[in-house]
């Protein structure tokens, strides 16, 4: 892709085109744009977690036999037997350039201790990472909408202030301890869900719930101020005045402009989800990326590091990219921007 | 109204599973907190082989008695230079392929090659043919055999590799055989319906890795896994208050062990190392941290290891006022701050060791506290356990906590040779020497004369008594919690086998 395309987008969106066509144009240099990121992200983040791989101490090759063998099998001969097989002892530019031809031909390499190929390793954890952060934001959607939208409805009110409440405790409690918590109630008292592991969907409740509670205490507070400042907005008021249903206020307007920081936020918080909430996928035996990464930069595993980080750092491109999109679709204001004079 | 919302969810719980109950049980779920990620034997062997997914030449009880796997017999030449292994004929692998002299001596060839056991023995050739393996030395070692039941050893089909020689299926010969596995957090296993053995009861095995022992002790508890390895000492306590459930502890040959550099000029002489092992408290330790207090260890090799425990020893006993005396002689006085202090220089001393075994931090800071006491300043490094190795090897080491495994063959020697050999060992000896026990040892390896070896034995427990090139702390308890309902469990203590093929559910 070349620059003049992507320079292209404001000139575009400032020429009077036909609304439709605007918008499409719009959407279209978004994307471009957020095409460019991807690439420098991808050779940023690959060769940074190259370099900070590098720079951590220990010895490579020791961390790496570490991680294969285990401590009854390890010892300096295993040690020698790795960095020979890997060619640790090589220059490090040597080594980088090696990574980056491979990856020119798509192929991110062969995990370093598991011998196994490294987007395979990905492949199936950040499947698992990507199912438990959608049920952890559903979830939290579920809980957080409904008590912000009640709280913000009525700021001050007994609702606003019992879910506040609620919101601190909930906040309070690190993930780890409330999703032992979850465990014994509903696993162990109640004997409904099963403790840990992915054998069905219903071993995705338990951790979905420990992460959307968790997500929930944060995000309907986010939801009532929203609704709370649509609702003493002029415009509201206004809309009311001029003979507008309650009802249709509501739906047209306030929660309307509420969903702009929501959606922003839950953005933010699906980026963090999905690099993983360790100690979450830990507890749970889950198979996420998170946990393996961790696993990964303890045993110096550079390919699995760098597939990782690559792969994260694009997905986050195309979840900015999604939310971008997602704020244009529910705010007219932004579609309409190149257009003089018409409002929504 | 939380009471009632408990009840109702409890009512509607148990009519679930009474439906369930109602079928008979054939699968079994275990637990264990080792993540399995790779196809490579030499990395994930201990799990292909406890699941009994891949087989050994040589197979041994839980007594560590050897008897055959799929090597009917052996035999080693008159002078002791060639093994031969007769294959078990009639056995194939879980794709169809047949197991044979040349895929037997293509796992073991690679296991050569890898870091492994075999990596301990004098081995200067692997060669198969007309139904048997033949290994050759460069000297005898007597307990060859015994190497080939280690995990690294296991026989894996030729089809499990790709044309890279890279493993990329996990096909064995054992009980059961692998429907999916999900690095590195789960395996199913079926029944090997054409196994050469008695087939097993059991259909079908999930094996779950599940790193927090929070975590494992919940999914025994709940009846999720029906056999949990690795309990932590309060999961462990709680589990033996569950009706459903049959908690198991059992003395193991792995040791908490204190890596001494005796090179060191604070720990050169004998007297130190005595000092500083007077100065543990092992019975506290044992009953406050690992929380068996019959495990503090009164000597390096524990009674599981036969032979090498000698009752007769005397035990390592805690004696602050003694080390103090000892240290003393040695020419240290407490300084100012109360840490001891000889030619101008603090009795300052690094222990490292690693996280991975949650209790070794824990011992660490005991260590510190009880050698604060006879005024010797302890830091403590917890990092990764390769920096012990690459310690010894730099030099820059000066005592190290670990767990020693001394079980990870029935016949300890090739470890023991490894780590009190001539020039000690990354997990042994550093800067101790003793010509008496390295040519002991050397007998040990190669005699075929029982009475011989055994007095060479004694030599060496005498020796590692007595000077301290490390200090043993306590022995370790291996735990399980087993489900009501299941019979034939054998607790295996060196690990090597969950027992799978033998177990079934009580009618």
């Amino acid at each position: 892709m070349s620059l003049s395309i992507l320079w292209s987008g404001p000139t575009v969106s400032a020429s009077f085109h036909g609304r439709t066509d605007d918008s499409i144009d719009t959407v279209i240099s978004v994307i471009l744009a957020r095409g460019l990121q991807a690439l420098i992200v991808a050779l940023v983040v690959g060769i940074f977690s190259f370099v900070m791989m590098k720079a951590l101490p220990g010895d490579a090759a020791y961390r790496i036999a570490a991680g294969r063998y285990g401590y009854d099998m390890m010892d300096a001969a295993s040690a020698e037997i790795v960095r020979a097989e890997l060619g640790l002892d090589q220059p490090w530019l040597v080594q980088l350039a090696d990574w980056i031809s491979t990856l020119a031909r798509f192929d991110l390499g062969n995990s370093l201790v598991y011998g196994t190929p490294v987007i395979d390793n990905i492949t199936v954890q950040l499947g698992y990472s990507l199912l438990l952060a959608a049920g952890a934001v559903l979830t939290s959607l579920l809980i957080a909408l409904p008590v912000g939208i009640a709280a913000g409805l009525r700021p001050g009110g007994l609702m606003d202030r019992a879910s506040l409440g609620l919101s601190v405790l909930l906040r309070a409690i690190p993930f780890f301890a409330l999703g032992i918590l979850l465990i014994l109630v509903f696993a162990i008292r109640l004997d409904l869900l099963p403790v840990a592991g992915f054998r069905g969907f219903k071993y995705l409740v338990l951790p979905s719930l420990t992460l959307g509670l968790g997500l929930a205490a944060v995000s309907n507070r986010v939801v009532r101020d929203a609704v709370a400042d649509a609702m003493s907005a002029e415009w509201r008021i206004f809309a009311r005045t001029k003979g507008l249903s309650a009802q249709f206020t509501m739906f047209r307007h306030v929660l309307r402009n509420a969903a702009l920081p929501v959606v922003a936020y839950v953005g933010v918080q699906l980026a963090l989800l999905i690099e993983g909430v360790v100690i979450v996928e830990t507890v749970f035996a889950w198979p996420g990326i998170g946990h393996a990464l961790v696993h990964a930069i303890f045993s110096r595993d550079i390919a699995m590091v760098q597939g990782t980080a690559l792969t994260l750092g694009l997905l986050y491109v195309a979840l900015n990219l999604s939310i971008d999109l997602a704020c244009r679709g529910i705010d007219p204001r932004t579609r309409a921007a190149g257009q003089m004079g018409s409002g929504p | 109204m939380l009471r009632i919302l408990f009840a109702v969810l409890g009512v509607v719980a148990t009519l679930v599973q009474g439906h369930a109950m109602a079928q008979e049980k054939t699968d079994l779920t275990v637990a264990a907190p080792w993540e399995v990620a790779s196809y490579d034997p030499a990395v994930s062997g201990f799990a292909f082989q406890r699941l009994q997914i891949m087989e050994n030449l040589v197979d041994a009880d839980v007594d560590g008695t050897l008897r055959p796997g799929l090597a009917t017999s052996w035999s080693v030449s008159e002078d002791g230079l060639a093994w031969t292994f007769k294959l078990r004929s009639g056995v194939t692998f879980h794709d169809g392929s047949l197991f044979n002299a040349s895929s037997a001596t293509k796992s073991l060839n690679r296991a050569w090659q890898q870091p492994g056991i075999l990596k301990k023995a004098p081995i200067t050739g692997i060669s198969g043919s007309d139904g048997s393996v033949v290994i050759t030395l460069d000297r005898p070692f007597t307990s060859l055999p015994a190497l080939l039941t280690h995990a690294t050893t296991i026989i894996s089909s030729p089809t499990s590799f790709d044309e890279n020689a890279n493993p990329v299926a996990l096909i064995g010969t054992g009980p059961f055989k692998v429907k999916s596995f999900t690095p590195p957090q789960s395996m199913t296993l079926v029944r090997n319906e054409n196994y050469w053995g008695v087939a097993s009861k059991l259909t079908s095995i999930t094996y779950l890795a599940s790193g927090r022992a929070e975590t494992r002790a919940l999914l025994a508890e709940s009846g999720d896994a029906d056999m949990v390895f690795t309990l932590d000492p309060s999961g462990f306590a709680r589990l033996e208050n569950v009706e459903s459930i049959d908690t198991v502890a059992l003395p193991i040959p792995r040791v908490v062990t204190l890596k001494i550099n005796a090179s060191h000029p604070f720990l050169s002489d004998v007297r130190a190392r005595k000092a500083l092992s007077m100065a543990i408290d092992r019975d506290g330790i044992a009953a406050a941290i690992t929380r068996f207090p019959e495990s503090a260890s009164s000597q390096l090799f524990p009674p599981a290891l036969n032979i090498w425990h000698d009752r007769n020893l005397e035990s390592l006993d805690h004696d602050t006022g003694a080390a103090r005396a000892m240290l003393a002689d040695l020419g240290w006085k407490a300084g100012s701050d109360g840490i001891l202090q000889r030619d101008g220089e603090r009795f300052s001393i690094l222990l490292r060791t690693y996280p991975d075994r949650p209790e070794l931090p824990l011992i660490a800071a005991a260590l510190q506290d009880q050698w604060g006491d006879i005024g010797v300043d302890l830091d403590v490094s917890v990092a990764n356990y390769s920096e012990i190795p690459a310690g010894h090897q730099d030099g820059t080491l000066h005592v190290a906590l670990y767990a020693r495994n001394y079980g990870l063959t029935p016949d300890p020697i090739g470890t023991v040779l490894a780590d009190f050999g001539s020039g000690g060992g990354d997990w042994g000896a550093m800067g101790w020497d003793n010509a008496v026990v390295a040519k002991a040892l050397e007998t040990i390896s190669a005699t075929r004369d029982k009475a011989v070896r055994n007095e060479s034995i004694q030599k060496v427990v005498h020796a590692l008594h007595s000077e301290l090139p490390v200090i043993p702390i306590v022995w370790y308890q291996h735990t399980v919690a087993v489900a009501d309902g299941l019979e034939n469990v054998a607790i295996d203590p060196l690990e090597r086998s969950y027992g799978l093929s033998i177990i079934s559910w009580e009618n």
